[in-house]
């Protein structure tokens, strides 16, 4: 039962999700967070901090990841086949009918109309995250929201130090009460 | 064999520096199959690409399995899989249980919260530039409206958000195109 549950919570968010693995994130949280309720928001920011200064797909270390928590190895195995199998069986064997048809201005509506639930769906889940931060640490939150948007933005430093640099000032200076 | 251990070595040395998740790899996946290994010329890459693209899921996997299917069958497809996901997910979970171990420590509690803002601005981001692709392509209007519309519909009425993507691609593929939309 527990596998099944996985693979729908996998299954689901990348067969709808249109426009690859970032666009796929806020489909997963309303799964594992919303529906299924077995992490929540905070648990699932972790997760995808640590995914995110990793390199890889970020959709397939997330399924990864949560499907192994929840349900040891082979969660995370029916976890990652349920994110790449589906698709992938569609592109091979459908790949020369959508070649065809790449241009047709159905399938570019349906990529675009897709965009604002998106939108929607990531200023949520920023919302809450924010939301969290600011209740719980808001003069360190504040500070470290403004340095991380330099420095990602403005100076183009690359995440992965980013985020290293949020967990050594977490580690020093935020303390744990 | 030669051709196995090729599409191995090929996605572990994409898997392993592609940073930044699926879009950034591109470049990289090009750089193995298109110019070291020669599997495919550049407009065949164009074209997965493309249709990559259209289709839904993350497009490193899709890209990575294509590509090892079409150069030695199923065997390539699972392996070229393997390589790009398999070796940083268990990094990844060691790390994460690592991390669980400490959860009652204080510098493990500062170091949670401190990833929370610099994740906050990333998801910032990334909200924004959906919203941006959103109007660019549909207009201002529009992509404002079904952003408030979806809004309502999944936060205050509580929809699973599936359901009404789900509905969106139906209605789009049975909208009438107009004659003068058709050049897009």
């Amino acid at each position: 039962m527990i596998y099944l549950n996985i693979f729908l919570a996998f299954f689901i968010p990348n067969i709808i999700g249109y426009g690859g693995g970032p666009a796929i994130i806020p489909l997963i949280e309303a799964q594992v967070v919303g529906h299924y309720q077995w992490l929540d928001t905070n648990q699932f920011s972790e997760i995808l901090a640590l995914s995110n200064a990793l390199p890889s797909p970020i959709a397939t270390k997330m399924a990864g990841y949560i499907g192994y928590q929840m349900a040891g190895v082979t969660g995370a195995v029916v976890a990652v086949f349920a994110t790449v199998a589906p698709t992938l069986l569609i592109m091979i064997f459908a790949l020369r009918v959508l070649y065809q048809y790449r241009e047709s201005p159905k399938v570019i509506l349906m990529g675009q109309w897709v965009l604002p639930i998106v939108t929607v769906l990531m200023a949520v889940l920023t919302y809450k995250l924010m939301f969290n931060g600011l209740v719980s640490f808001p003069v360190h939150f504040v500070l470290l929201f403004i340095l991380s948007a330099l420095a990602l933005e403005r100076f183009k430093i690359h995440p992965t130090f980013v985020i290293s640099a949020g967990l050594t000032y977490g580690a020093f200076f935020i303390n744990g009460v | 064999m030669k051709i196995l251990i090729d599409i191995f070595s090929a996605f572990i040395r994409i898997g392993l520096l592609g940073f930044g998740g699926g879009p950034t790899m591109i470049p990289l996946v090009h750089n193995e199959v298109v110019v070291r290994y020669k599997w495919m010329k550049e407009e065949e890459f164009a074209n997965v690409l493309a249709i990559g693209n259209t289709l839904p899921g993350p497009i490193a996997t899709k890209m990575a399995g294509y590509i090892g299917y079409k150069v030695a069958g199923y065997s390539g497809m699972f392996l070229a899989i393997i390589a790009i996901t398999v070796p940083i997910i268990v990094f990844l979970i060691c790390s994460l249980t690592l991390l669980n171990e400490y959860r009652n420590k204080p510098w493990v509690i500062g170091m949670a919260k401190g990833i929370i803002p610099v994740v906050a601005w990333m998801l910032t981001k990334l909200t924004w530039d959906f919203f941006i692709k959103g109007y660019k392509s549909i207009g201002f209007i529009l992509a404002t409206a079904m952003c408030v519309a979806a809004f309502i519909l999944i936060n205050i009425v509580g929809i699973h958000p599936a359901l009404i993507i789900g509905s969106i691609l139906i209605t789009a593929l049975f909208t009438p195109i107009k004659a003068k939309d058709k050049k897009i």
